[in-house]
């Protein structure tokens, strides 16, 4: 491959670069161009606004994911963590019983704690067990769905302090100079995010052991403290994404976060991360989690498909994605 | 004799970029005609075409006298043209037998016959001189082996030209002496080979007729009598190449900085023990397989080992390359492109990767003190490149060891330990690595020097260790360096055999 590359002359090079880390942004511009065409409504404030709230929770989990593709690994149990995270955090409070701000922080570090946790137990497996981590996190993805089954006794686990839900719900509905809270969430994960990647040394390794293992082993890099620590930010994300969530419902369920991994995948995979490790890429994955809900916004908007088949819509943008990635690489 | 394949005023380009023009080049049936020529020189592009794996962007191909285009490496395959490759295509958990027949098996009663492959495979194998088993998986295989099976595969069919891509790289001296035997009886057959190959002592040995190519032209072809290495050399530089080594250092002493005892790395070394001192080369010769790279990875701490390392009278024990490097030594890969650079990451990242603590503010990493070393690299080591934007898998092999090179200095390291220095390095960027490695010494460093070619050990090290079987088999001083003494050392054959392989091939 590097022969072909070699020959090509540097200007065209340059060009497809930057066609991967653009093709996300011009995805969104013709989606909002489209869906301005479709349905009048669309293109007003509180509908673009509500659209970018929901994709929310999607964003700031697959800014975590982007560690972790970027690392060279992939979680698969991001979306049963996330319901593990929530059920577990309602029942705190519900035991707590308070109706105070100080219950609620408890609650909301017991979610953080928990999450990381969990995202420690995928790491330290990962590393320490040599196993792929498709199936650990696979195998993850089981265990934690299941527990939050059993701990809702296959039910529902719904916050009981009415005191404390309505102390609770701005975080999901107020908002700060127009904006609403969970969007200003999301972008400063994403901000923090992309400062922690582009311009940390730990970011460098996060690329560097994503590029080549071994490149990176021999440069020194301490990849078992790296790798592990990209699926503990995925954790903490999947934290704050639940954070955000609970307020919206109120309750945890066993379909709670279901396929989210999907979404979270497809949202980095759209943003021009490169799956196989190496290219990491915060900003594109934020708008690739908002192209996701946009799609299932204009589906909604319109009357061409029925909406119930967002996910094979969704589905289908992953795949697609996927061969826009490599026609952009190939083209080099 | 008349030509069996000419080539016309052969030109290539790839877009905008010509690689090879104007080259013709005739191949006489029972000679065994060289090309040589630095990296980028247009060797392998030039066979491919011959080959059929590329078609010609001006020129033609003459086959018996009569022009003829190849639609692919299979329509050359029927004209009687096999290229043995320079890596090796042989699926590993398949038999030799069954990667033999691949994609031509033979069958019975539309099953696949594999008595008959088996008795064939046999049969050929015996008529290259060796005895592998037709039913052994090729993953089992030694690489000489693996390399007889792809040449005994491209001889399976009935063949006319021949061609050989570097087919040595990965060979011992023995191997490699072999192979020339296999290379001369089908010459004695009246088959034409053509044969590519940097290695000059080499092609003095085999070849019958030389062509020289440099920068994609054609600059010489001329019969091997009275041409020595050192004249094709010049050819293929174009400047005089008598002064490859710099001078020796005078900065050897005798302050030991590090000593390693009974040093065992499991599978690879048992009890392997030497010295290394300020201001010294110390060279590590040996064949392939012989354990050195696996010693000093386990030095290093990349590798599980256990042994005494003394570091300036204090025991160390690295568990891994980050505390060998704080501890100021540093191990350059001889796998530059699997172990030493990160290939789809820029210059300025792969520089900075191993050194990124000195690159930090705050938290934060400093791109713009980045960048300014990256200048300073690309002066300080000539690194050759078209734009500071270029991914390290875009530079040629000689400026990837120079970026290699740079990146680990950045570490300021005091003993410096190099596996392969010019391996996949053309001459002209040799020349500045070894003078590079002899300013290291110069400077008080410690250097070690791990390398397969023995010219390289004798003319750039003050001491040489040779290994054999992942031992340390002896030590050869500065006043007796000589191939002769490596030799015996890294094969325990004899002296006479060993100077007669010596003076046959390396």
């Amino acid at each position: 491959m590097t022969e072909t590359v070699l020959r090509t002359s540097p200007e065209k090079r340059r060009f497809s670069v930057d066609m991967r880390a653009l093709s996300p942004f011009i995805a969104l511009i013709v989606l909002i161009i489209a869906g301005a065409l479709i349905n009048p409504d669309f293109l007003t404030a509180s509908n673009l606004l509500n659209v970018v709230t929901r994709s929310a929770f999607i964003a700031i989990i697959a800014v975590g994911a982007t560690f972790v593709i970027a690392g060279g690994g992939l979680d698969l149990s991001v979306g049963s963590m996330a319901a593990l995270t929530a059920g577990v955090m309602i029942l705190t409070l519900n035991n707590l019983g308070g109706g105070d701000l100080g219950t609620l922080a408890l609650g909301m570090l017991a979610a953080i704690a928990l999450s990381a946790a969990c995202g420690m137990a995928n790491g330290l497996i990962v590393t320490f067990g040599r196993i792929e981590p498709f199936i650990v996190t696979l195998g993850t993805m089981g265990i934690f769905r299941s527990l939050v089954i059993w701990l809702a006794a296959g039910g529902t686990i719904t916050m009981r302090n009415f005191e404390l839900r309505e102390l609770y719900r701005p975080v999901y509905f107020d908002s700060i100079f127009g904006i609403p809270i969970p969007i200003i969430a999301f972008m400063v994960v994403a901000a923090i995010g992309a400062l922690i990647l582009y311009r940390t040394s730990f970011g460098r390794h996060v690329v560097a052991l994503g590029s080549n293992e071994d490149v990176a082993r021999y440069s020194g890099v301490p990849i078992w403290r790296v790798r592990t620590l990209t699926y503990v930010i995925q954790g903490i994300c999947v934290g704050i994404a639940v954070l955000v969530y609970v307020p919206r419902l109120g309750s945890a369920t066993p379909t709670t976060g279901l396929l989210w991994e999907l979404q979270a995948i497809t949202a980095v995979v759209i943003g021009g991360t490169a799956l196989k490790g190496g290219i990491g890429r915060v900003w594109g994955t934020v708008v690739g989690a908002v192209i996701l809900e946009l799609v299932a916004n204009i589906m909604v908007l319109s009357n061409f498909v029925s909406e119930f088949l967002v996910g094979a819509v969704q589905g289908a943008i992953i795949i697609i994605a996927m061969l826009v990635q490599r026609s952009v690489h190939r083209g080099r | 004799m008349d030509p069996v394949l000419r080539a016309e005023n052969i030109s290539k380009s790839f877009g905008p970029i010509e690689v090879l023009s104007g080259i013709s080049l005739e191949l006489r049936p029972g000679e065994v005609h060289a090309v040589i020529g630095e990296n980028g020189a247009g060797k392998s592009t030039l066979m491919r075409i011959l080959s059929g794996h590329l078609p010609p962007t001006k020129g033609s191909l003459h086959l018996n006298g009569r022009p003829i285009t190849f639609s692919g490496p299979v329509d050359a395959e029927a004209h009687g043209i096999v290229l043995v490759h320079q890596e090796i295509l042989l699926a590993p958990d398949l038999t030799v037998a069954q990667n033999l027949f691949l994609g031509r098996e033979i069958r019975r009663f539309g099953f696949v016959d594999d008595k008959a492959m088996r008795e064939r495979t046999r049969a050929i194998l015996r008529e290259l001189g060796t005895g592998i088993d037709p039913d052994r998986e090729v993953g089992r295989l030694s690489i000489a082996d693996r390399q007889l099976v792809q040449i005994a595969r491209a001889l399976l069919v009935p063949h006319k030209v021949v061609a050989f891509d570097e087919p040595t790289a990965v060979l011992t001296p023995i191997e490699a002496e072999s192979l020339f035997e296999i290379i001369r009886k089908l010459r004695s057959q009246g088959v034409a080979v053509l044969y590519i190959s940097h290695r000059l002592n080499e092609v003095k040995a085999v070849a019958d007729r030389v062509t020289v190519l440099r920068d994609g032209r054609h600059i010489a072809t001329r019969d091997i009598e009275g041409l020595e290495p050192l004249e094709m050399a010049r050819l293929m530089v174009g400047r005089d190449m008598s002064k490859l080594y710099p001078e020796k250092p005078a900065t050897a002493s005798d302050q030991v900085v590090l000593t390693v005892r009974d040093m065992a790395v499991p599978d690879y070394v048992e009890n392997a023990s030497f010295t290394l001192r300020r201001g010294e080369i110390l060279g590590f010769g040996g064949l392939i397989g012989a354990g050195r790279t696996e010693l000093f990875e386990g030095i290093v701490g990349l590798r599980p080992s256990h042994g005494t390392v003394t570091l300036d009278d204090r025991n160390v024990h690295f568990r891994d390359a980050r505390e060998a490097m704080a501890a100021g030594i540093v191990y350059l890969s001889e796998d530059r492109k699997g172990k030493g650079l990160l290939l789809q990451q820029n210059l300025r990242i792969n520089l900075s990767l191993a050194a990124l603590d000195k690159f930090g503010r705050g938290s934060f990493i400093d791109t713009g003190a980045e960048e300014k070393a990256l200048d300073q690299a690309i002066k300080d080591f000539d690194i050759r490149t078209r734009s500071r934007d270029l991914l390290a898998g875009q530079l040629s092999g000689g400026n990837q060891q120079k970026l290699l090179l740079a990146k680990m200095m950045l570490l300021e390291p005091r003993i410096v330990i190099i596996d392969e220095p010019t391996r996949g390095v053309d001459i002209g960027t040799k020349e500045q690595i070894y003078r590079f490695i002899a300013s290291l010494a110069a400077e008080g460093k410690a250097v070690v020097v791990i390398s397969s070619e023995m010219q390289e050990l004798i003319g750039l090290c003050h001491r040489v260790v040779v290994m054999r079987n992942g031992r340390v088999a002896g030590e050869v001083a500065q006043t007796d360096l000589s191939e002769d003494a490596i030799v015996y050392l890294a094969t325990g054959v004899h002296e006479e055999r060993a100077a007669e392989i010596a003076a046959g091939h390396a």
